[in-house]
């Protein structure tokens, strides 16, 4: 958010060490996610609605031919669902993933930018914060004024996962 | 050498494939000069690959197998014995390539003793052929030898072009380099079979999917430009337009060619299983294969291979009897197993039929109990085509002994999950003693499909076509409506209740309190039921994409897939669907007893006479009762001392009005003609409706109502039965007198487990003046005919033969004063079964609705009596 922070390239030298996030805000909390995974961001319209899927699944939708599942990353976190979420409605904000050959789109509240963070800054998560957010993150960076949590993508594609745990 | 590797696996693979079905044939067919020289020359580019890539073991195997051939070919007798061993090596080579796919090297072992088994009927085959040596030239010492000799040694172009030339299977075609030029993993073959076929490509699969997914996403995009075009009127759009869309369409058609394989690539194997399961089996099992060059779709062919294999393995095992069981039963000793395949409309029939013993209905019936799938009232209400549809349950067999080739139970289940994986229905048809035909409807193709576009609530849905019979509107007050029984929608359709699911309902949306819309009646398998939607769009071609793994386990969905104007729609698997209808079956049983036979269309069928019965009363009769339906001139009616007499076929016959009928006093009378041996009577009715032929519940009379056995509801018309018994001596009261002969009453006891059958027949047997005694069960019937009156028992050989001939022969064992007459009553009388029922001491077997023949026998037992007495 701060789009300025000093960056070393030495620290990052292979491409999965990358520390370059897109940032995305659910209520409050600022979220970031590890560049190389987001294939892109568009505005989610006309979400079908599935009957029966499990309550992280908002529906799905078309993606330039493309069929995304929609997943709501505020449901996902533990908190409510938006209206706009539960209802399916149009022009919800996305972030488009791969996730073993199948494209999900994560909603989000909003979209901030890409930041490229020092490796200074990372510190593994706090023990005390919620299960739920514990199996999600990887770790929380620290900013100027807001921390950054790193969300683990693979485990919150995983969805099984939560419903097996 | 690893690509080189690979594409040699491959190509052996498809030879030996090749071998196998034609070396079966050639076994069959030992002068078709044709098939000899294909398996020669197809085991001897094995051989020359495997001696050049450099597998020793492979190649000493192919090489005594081509001696074998090679005898064969030069004239040597084709014994069985020496094909045995030959498609033994086969296997054996498989085995070895199986592992050298795996490990990359030709695996370590000793095939002494099958090699010297092939020198060894090699060796024969030469003394053979070198008895007659006056007659004959003298045989090359060699064949291999010589064939090498006439086609040039592999091992004199050691360079890497020819390298990949010489795994392509045609060794005939000269070293001219063109292959290997071209530097890509397609390498071009002539065809294998005969040289003049068109000219192949062999293209990665991979390369195909990818190619279908993209034309996918083309299709998609017309459909979405073509939804744009029609807003707005730009001709300058509309004639490209017109053109991509036609290319659109032919590069569509020409993608799933290419995806499309003759399914007797699925069969290949089967000559060859047969073959090894007559020998294993002790059998003697033909097949024969119809339509080998019916295609479709790669994928869809791959998940019906192994279901094929299974069906054709339960055939032979399970279906087909011994050589001395089918002699005793007069058929010919050779079975016959057939597989035919056919195009019909967007689908493709499959139907494995085999001229066996037929399914053992009532074993499954009582193993289907046993197991807990069904209780015994519901089996009783089963038609066989329901009953017989258990074999499909997981787990489900009836057979006594478990053999090596089936007999566990797996099986018929995976046969029906893979069908119905892939959109498909299975259905089975089986008549005892003269086989089973088990047919598989399947897709054409898994990847567009036709589905019908359907609107609930808010939401579209596909439908795929193939499942879908037809369309009903529906409309409150209209003559198509929607009834409720305890909140459960269900729809009368043609004399048949037809459950409904509301589509909206299904998906989440709130219940609608007017029931309208449209029904779109679906089938799945031998169930019926009606998907309710809100609207109904057009039927549309669509590209079916997978359901995301997230949510693969929702029954309701199969798929989905992108309309036209780019919205994501759901497409509703009826099966899923079908399965929640039959939790509400029996949801709706307990509360409502008599709904689900019609509902779930079970029961047994029979044809009745509807026919009105003055005072707007329906009333219907087995049309077995009837001898005929008459028109007569009220005018021609005889009043006389209180009875009304019809002047009939030269002789007078009583004429009675059914229920409330008023005779006519002029004008036409209909009247419904039934006859009991000599005697015949006329039942006046006011009009004759309808000839039903329909599965319903007996209710019985609960008051004492003369006349009336009880009532059904037939084609949704709660409907009286008649009670002939009541009638006939109404009219004369000579009629029973005369077969009663005098004597005492006798006893007949009836032993039918149907409740329905057993108040059908009743009236019958009581008119024929006996007092009528009736079981359930044989178990039953063993403490009931002990009585010494009863003369006569007619004991059912439908439900449960075992038990029926044990009752018999307990009978017959008992000692007894007056000799007791056995009867079988059959539906479907086999010579199997009347010989059965002969040797279990039964006097003879009806047919179950042979009036006549049941009177007759009566009849001539009465008569016997009299003139012993």
């Amino acid at each position: 958010m701060n789009g300025n922070a000093e960056f070393d390239r030495d620290l990052t030298p292979h491409f999965a060490d990358s520390l370059d996030y897109v940032t995305v805000r659910i209520g409050e909390q600022l979220l970031g996610l590890p560049i190389e995974r987001v294939r892109d961001v568009f505005i989610a319209d006309r979400i079908t609605v599935v009957p029966g899927a499990p309550s992280d699944i908002v529906g799905l939708l078309n993606l330039r031919g493309r069929i995304v599942t929609a997943i709501c990353l505020r449901n996902r976190l533990g908190h409510t669902a938006s209206e706009a979420c539960e209802k399916g409605c149009s022009g919800l904000t996305a972030i488009g993933l791969d996730h073993r050959g199948e494209s999900y789109g994560l909603i989000v509240d909003a979209v901030g930018e890409v930041v490229r963070l020092d490796r200074s800054t990372f510190e593994p998560l706090p023990v005390n914060l919620d299960p739920t957010w514990a199996a999600l993150a990887a770790g929380v960076h620290r900013l100027p004024g807001s921390l950054l949590v790193i969300l683990d993508l693979d485990a919150v594609l995983d969805l099984d996962l939560r419903a097996a745990a | 050498m690893d690509e080189l590797l690979q594409e040699f696996l491959t190509e052996t693979g498809e030879n030996l494939d090749t071998v196998d079905r034609e070396l079966v044939r050639f076994e069959q067919n030992p002068n078709d000069r044709d098939i000899l020289r294909n398996i020669f020359r197809l085991v001897h580019t094995v051989k020359g690959t495997c001696g050049f890539i450099g597998l020793p073991r492979l190649e000493a195997l192919t090489h005594a197998a081509e001696s074998v051939i090679g005898q064969f070919r030069d004239g040597a007798t084709v014994k069985p014995t020496a094909v045995t061993a030959i498609l033994e090596t086969i296997d054996r080579i498989k085995d070895i390539l199986a592992e050298l796919a795996e490990k990359g090297q030709e695996p370590e072992g000793n095939d002494g003793t099958l090699i010297g088994e092939l020198q060894g009927l090699a060796n024969l085959a030469k003394v053979e052929l070198d008895q007659p040596a006056s007659e004959q030239e003298a045989p090359p010492v060699d064949p291999v030898a010589a064939y090498l000799a006439r086609h040039g040694k592999p091992q004199d172009v050691p360079s890497i072009e020819d390298i990949v030339f010489q795994s392509a299977p045609s060794p005939q075609r000269g070293p001219d380099g063109r292959i290997a030029a071209r530097q890509q993993p397609l390498v071009e073959e002539g065809s294998p079979q005969r040289s003049g076929g068109p000219p192949t490509l062999r293209v990665a699969v991979d390369t195909i999917e990818h190619l279908m997914t993209m034309v996918s996403e083309l299709v998609l995009t017309r459909n979405q430009l073509l939804e744009v075009s029609r807003q707005q009127e730009d001709v300058g759009l509309k004639a490209p337009l017109q053109r991509l869309s036609l290319i659109t369409a032919e590069l569509q058609d020409g993608v799933m060619k290419t995806r499309m394989q003759p399914i007797g690539s699925a069969w290949a194997k089967l000559p060859r299983i047969v073959r090894d399961l007559n020998s294993e089996l002790g059998k003697r099992i033909e097949l024969v294969t119809e339509g080998a060059d019916t295609e479709l779709d790669r994928q869809i062919l791959d998940l019906i291979k192994d279901p094929l294999i299974h069906m054709v393995r339960n055939c032979a095992d399970h279906a087909i009897e011994t050589p001395e069981e089918r002699r005793a039963a007069r058929k010919p000793e050779h079975g016959t197993i057939r597989v035919c395949a056919r195009h019909e409309g967007g689908s493709v029939t499959i139907a494995v039929s085999d001229d066996g013993r037929g399914l053992d209905i009532v074993r499954i019936g009582r193993k289907a109990i046993a197991t807990g799938l069904a209780s015994e009232t519901e089996i009783e209400r089963m038609s066989e085509a329901q009953i017989a549809r258990f074999i499909f349950h997981p787990g489900f067999s009836t057979a006594e002994n478990v053999t090596a080739v089936s007999g566990r139970g797996v099986g018929m289940d995976v046969v029906k999950a893979n069908v119905d994986s892939v959109g498909g229905v299975v259905d089975i048809a089986s008549r005892p003693g003269l086989g089973t035909t088990i047919t598989i409807k399947i897709p054409l193709t898994l990847a567009i499909i036709a589905a019908l576009i359907v609107v609930a609530g808010t939401e579209r849905y596909a439908i795929p076509q193939t499942a879908v019979r037809e369309l009903v509107r529906v409309k409150t007050g209209d003559e198509n409506r929607l009834e409720e029984i305890n909140g459960a929608p269900v729809l009368r359709l043609r004399g048949r209740l037809l459950p409904i699911v509301a589509l909206g309902e299904l998906m989440g949306h709130a219940k609608k309190d007017k029931a309208e819309g449209f029904i779109v009646v679906t089938q799945i398998g031998e169930r019926q039921f009606g998907i309710l939607v809100d609207g109904v769009f057009h039927t549309e071609e669509i590209v079916v994409k997978p359901m995301s793994s997230k949510l693969r386990h929702i029954p309701l969905f199969s798929g989905n897939t992108i309309l036209g104007d780019g919205a994501v729609v759901l497409i509703v698997d009826p099966n899923g669907v079908a399965r929640l209808v039959g939790a509400n079956d029996t949801e709706t049983a307990a509360d409502e007893p008599e709904v689900p036979p019609a509902a779930a269309g079970a029961g047994e069928r029979t044809t009745m006479l509807v026919f009105r019965a003055g005072a707007g009363r329906i009333q219907a009769l087995p049309l077995s009762l009837v001898t005929r339906l008459e028109e007569v001139d009220a005018g021609t009616f005889q009043h006389g001392s209180g009875r009304t007499l019809l002047h009939y076929r030269n002789r007078l016959v009583p004429v009675t009005p059914l229920g409330q009928t008023e005779l006519h006093r002029e004008g036409i009378q209909p009247l419904v003609i039934v006859s009991n041996g000599g005697q015949t009577a006329a039942l006046a009715v006011e009009a004759i409706i309808d000839i039903v032929d329909e599965q319903f519940e007996l209710e019985l009379a609960t008051s004492c109502e003369h006349g009336v056995i009880g009532s059904a509801v037939i084609r949704g018309r709660a409907t009286d039965i008649v009670d002939l018994a009541h009638y006939l001596p109404l009219g004369d009261p000579g009629w029973t007198g005369a077969t009663r002969g005098g004597a005492a009453p006798e006893h007949v006891l009836l032993v039918e487990p149907s409740e329905f059958l057993r108040e059908m027949l009743s009236p019958v047997l009581r008119a024929s003046g006996r007092v009528l005694l009736t079981a359930a069960d044989c178990e039953s019937a063993i403490r009931t005919a002990a009585a010494p009156e009863v003369g006569f028992v007619l004991a059912d050989l439908d439900r449960d033969v075992e038990a029926a001939l044990k009752l018999f022969a307990t009978l017959r064992a008992r000692p007894r004063n007056n000799p007791v007459r056995l009867l079988g009553l059959t539906t479907c009388a086999t010579p199997e079964l009347l010989r059965q029922a002969a040797e279990a001491g039964a006097d003879g077997t009806i047919a179950k609705f042979d009036r006549r023949a049941l009177l007759g026998e009566l009849n001539a037992r009465a008569t016997e009596l009299r003139d012993a007495a």
